[in-house]
């Protein structure tokens, strides 16, 4: 069946992407919906849930640090630990880490700047509910825009990590400094995804590339899977 | 209670922020071998003693004010002594 499932994108004070990201959900197939973060519940019948770039509360203390103690957080919580898709861009992948729905930190960047360019991200792994329409291996072109992207864990971390193959995505260029060139990782479930680049600003080859499109259309189809479970429950 | 809280890069973790500064205090003309730039938070906290506000400032860094991963945190507490 050919529905629209419902994705819900989080809304945090300072989110700036996140009509870009319901935007090209929608042109997706998806019925995209922005949700405040006072919100204590997420909307009925959600098949996936999208934390947005941005800067939420300005960035203070640390980025995301803030937004893992806002009221939605609470849903989003129970939401990933019953297998529900949750997808983290850029400042969501933030927010992920600190709330310890996903492992490790992003720092500043290595070279203290703000990149803003496109990237080469490579597909580690073909077989998570994110990259189910890329083949293992592939290159994507994708935008980054951060300051704070450079992604860390220890040593030990970092190799229980690659062993049970969570690093997902990595970068295939230099870009920040990230441990491992780690550009996206998921929980150790593989239902929550964190990545840097901006899949939502690649979804038409007119603005550059196409392959962000990819990792949203795979969310979506994630997502539909999961509302007509619900309904046929 | 007055609660000061230090939370710091931990050592052996990159601090581009520390090393923009000490790049800036050298074109200044200044002589710096390093420079790290951490956080400081002022805390009024409600507890009957210094035990029990350690206790609960401990639990604030180690939930929020500080990322173990990569910051460590020492608490000060006024009138308690070093």
């Amino acid at each position: 069946m050919n529905i629209r499932p419902r994705v819900a994108v989080l809304v945090f004070p300072g989110s700036n992407d996140d009509r870009d990201a319901a935007w090209a959900l929608g042109a997706l197939g998806a019925d995209a919906q922005l949700v405040w973060h006072a919100e204590t519940e997420l909307p009925r019948e959600t098949g996936a849930v999208v934390l947005p770039g941005g800067f939420s509360y300005g960035d203070y203390l640390r980025c995301g640090a803030i937004a893992r103690s806002a009221t939605i957080m609470a849903a989003v919580r129970a939401f990933a630990s019953d297998g529900g898709p949750v997808l983290g861009i850029c400042n969501g992948f933030q927010i992920l880490c600190e709330a310890g729905l996903l492992p490790g930190v992003l720092r500043r960047n290595r070279d203290q700047e703000f990149v803003c360019r496109d990237v080469a991200i490579r597909v580690e792994r073909a077989d998570t509910l994110f990259t189910s329409r890329c083949e293992q291996g592939q290159t994507l072109t994708i935008p980054v825009k951060h300051g704070e992207g450079s992604w860390f864990a220890d040593e030990e971390l970092y190799g229980e990590l690659d062993a049970a193959g969570q690093i997902v995505l990595r970068y295939a260029e230099d870009c920040n400094g990230s441990v491992g060139d780690v550009a996206g990782v998921c929980d150790e479930a593989g239902n929550v995804l964190g990545l840097m680049p901006h899949p939502e600003h690649a979804v038409d080859p007119l603005l550059g590339s196409g392959d962000g499109a990819l990792l949203l259309a795979a969310l979506v189809d994630a997502a539909r899977e999961r509302v007509l479970a619900m309904t046929a429950r | 209670m007055k609660v000061t809280v230090f939370v710091r890069p931990k050592a052996g973790i990159l601090d581009p922020q520390g090393e923009a500064v000490l790049g800036s205090l050298r074109s200044l003309g200044f002589a710096v071998g390093g420079a790290r730039v951490g956080r400081l938070v002022d805390l009024e906290v409600d507890a009957d003693d210094a035990t029990e506000a350690r206790a609960q400032v401990e639990r604030m860094c180690q939930e929020l004010l500080a990322n173990p991963l990569i910051e460590s945190f020492e608490i000060e507490i006024e009138g308690e002594a070093a």
